[in-house]
């Protein structure tokens, strides 16, 4: 794997504002890359460092080798960018937008109504773009991303503002473009979208970057309790629940008993316990630590604050 | 290459625009109707005969709807640009391999052909406001009425970059443009002027777009107007330059 990006030390001020903060990482080819945070924590303004549209107080960049302020035009070609809350002309219709994005392209470029039907925007494409709803601006702003065959995309809070079933379409989408061997590089605040997207994350706050790994194995790492919370008949259970080794803490809520530990065993064992003592249970089940409880624990925050 | 994309643009940004009738119509319609209003007006209440009238039908009333075109055209880039702005619409042109310059070059492309066709409606329209055996070189006339928009239309994008928001590009365009047309000469010479506002005359675009259109409706040649086209010129110079330096993209 070689990485098509590579950020580092860099810093960008507005004023007295620090936005991003001595950011370093790398984006490998072929892969979906998150940068997740709260709204404000920098993740904008690192994206549009990257894209050439902002230039950096301190630190490189290079995107496929290039550096995005000196060869910003060269750039431009081989990259697709689908900016956050972008508008376009009011009463530009979709098809002069995709035809007006193929023709600013030197390289070959993707068949334009082939992207349209694609993204289900077929029988739009003679619409004004002040018509279109939230989705189908959304999938136009990725069709005008895609246009020049890019070899890295962008993605900008791709899916705020989208009721849940456009916003799953969308996530088949960019998986289909990672699939096409494009690398993804996008920002969420959801991170929902990033544990079901991103193949790697960068947790960043505050514009410092806290960690950087896959989903899971951030999970692993910052929150390896494991919950299991059944409910069963048996009075006199939590004892022996307490007596597992590794087990922090059995909390009992009339018949409903949830145990805590760290671990991967921990679930096992809850079983073997269970089946060795026949406890009868009526609901069983293990609840996961997600990428929103490794923020509260990094952060001490959640990021829907 | 640096045209990419250019002509592409500016047609799309000609549909567009004709696609709002009511901004197409004011931008296209209101110097126009003002010409017809003035010139009947006129041709009516005053003695045909008369130097005076003649002068002012013949000269001040075409140079004057001339410049309120000219203007419109000015106004209607201030509000394209700042709503450009404000909705993104810049930014997301600039995330492409279009250069700045092509982006901008468009809408002035724009802005002139509009222009051009006011001026043709206005002329079509007003041909029994003109004195007959009067002729007017409309060619050089045509001329001269772009040149001195395209100098105009440099200071639109100085006003385009201090305007706060989208809402106030209008009415604070239009409180910068207007007033130009009171000392621009066109109802009295410059020279008549206090010292201070002649010389606020002096530095202003209107003034010498005001010499230069009257002068060439008259049938001089460019030849007794070059300083004016050399002062449009070099307000376009410099507003461009200031432009760079301050223009905001987002």
């Amino acid at each position: 794997m070689h990485p098509v990006i590579q950020v580092s030390g860099v810093r960008k001020s507005y004023g007295r504002t620090v936005a991003v903060d001595e950011v370093s990482f790398e984006v490998n080819e072929g892969e979906i890359f998150g940068l997740i945070g709260p709204n404000g924590a920098g993740k904008t303004t690192t994206m549009e460092c990257i894209e050439g549209l902002r230039t950096p107080d301190r630190g490189t960049i290079a995107v496929l080798g290039l550096d995005p302020f000196r060869d910003v035009y060269k750039l431009q070609e081989r990259i697709g960018v689908q900016l956050q809350q972008a508008q376009l002309q009011k009463r530009i219709k979709v098809w002069e937008a995709v035809d007006l994005w193929a023709s600013l392209y030197q390289k070959k470029k993707a068949d334009g109504e082939h992207l349209l039907a694609l993204l289900g925007l077929a029988d739009k494409r003679d619409a004004w773009f002040m018509n279109l709803s939230g989705g189908q601006k959304q999938r136009l702003f990725i069709a005008l991303a895609l246009i020049n065959d890019p070899e890295v995309v962008f993605l900008d809070e791709l899916t705020t503002g989208l009721d849940p079933q456009s916003r799953r379409a969308i996530w088949e989408l960019v998986r289909g473009i990672r699939d096409r061997g494009k690398t993804v590089f996008m920002t969420t605040h959801l991170m929902e979208e990033a544990e079901r997207l991103c193949d790697r994350v960068a947790i960043i706050e505050h514009g410092r970057i806290i960690d950087i790994d896959s989903p899971v194995r951030l999970v692993d790492r910052h929150c390896p309790e494991r919950t299991v919370a059944l409910t069963t008949e048996d009075p006199i259970v939590a004892e022996r629940f307490r007596a597992i080794p590794g087990v922090d803490a059995v909390i009992c809520n009339g018949k409903r008993i949830t145990i805590r530990g760290p671990g991967y065993d921990l679930v096992t064992e809850v079983i073997h316990c269970l089946s060795e003592n026949h406890i009868r249970v009526t609901d069983f089940r293990t609840i996961l630590p997600n990428l929103e409880d490794v923020f509260l624990k990094l952060t001490g925050r959640s990021i829907r604050e | 290459m640096m045209l990419r994309g250019l002509w592409k643009l500016t047609w799309i940004e000609i549909k567009i625009f004709l696609r709002e009738p009511l901004g197409a119509f004011g931008t296209i319609g209101f110097p126009v109707l003002i010409f017809l209003a003035w010139g009947r007006v006129a041709s009516r209440r005053l003695a045909p005969s008369s130097l005076a009238a003649s002068s002012f039908i013949r000269v001040d009333i075409p140079v004057f709807a001339s410049l309120l075109i000219a203007i419109s055209a000015v106004l209607s880039l201030v509000t394209i640009i700042s709503i450009y702005r404000e909705g993104g619409i810049l930014k997301r042109l600039r995330a492409t391999p279009l250069r700045p310059q092509t982006i901008l070059t468009a809408h002035v492309l724009v802005k002139l052909m509009l222009t051009a066709a006011s001026l043709a409606l206005m002329v079509l329209a007003g041909k029994r406001y003109y004195p007959v055996g009067v002729h007017v070189p409309l060619f050089s006339f045509t001329i001269a009425l772009l040149i001195s928009t395209w100098s105009i239309l440099s200071i639109g994008f100085l006003i385009a970059s201090i305007v706060p928001t989208a809402r106030f590009a209008q009415p604070i365009g239009a409180m910068i443009l207007y007033p130009m047309i009171a000392v621009s000469g066109l109802f009295f010479p410059v020279e008549f002027l206090p010292p201070v506002l002649h010389a606020v005359a002096r530095l202003l675009p209107l003034t010498y777009a005001v010499a230069l259109l009257q002068g060439i409706w008259n049938g001089d040649p460019w030849s007794a107007h070059l300083g004016d086209v050399a002062g449009l010129v070099l307000v376009f110079v410099v507003c461009a330059a200031l432009s760079a330096k301050v223009f905001r993209w987002e």
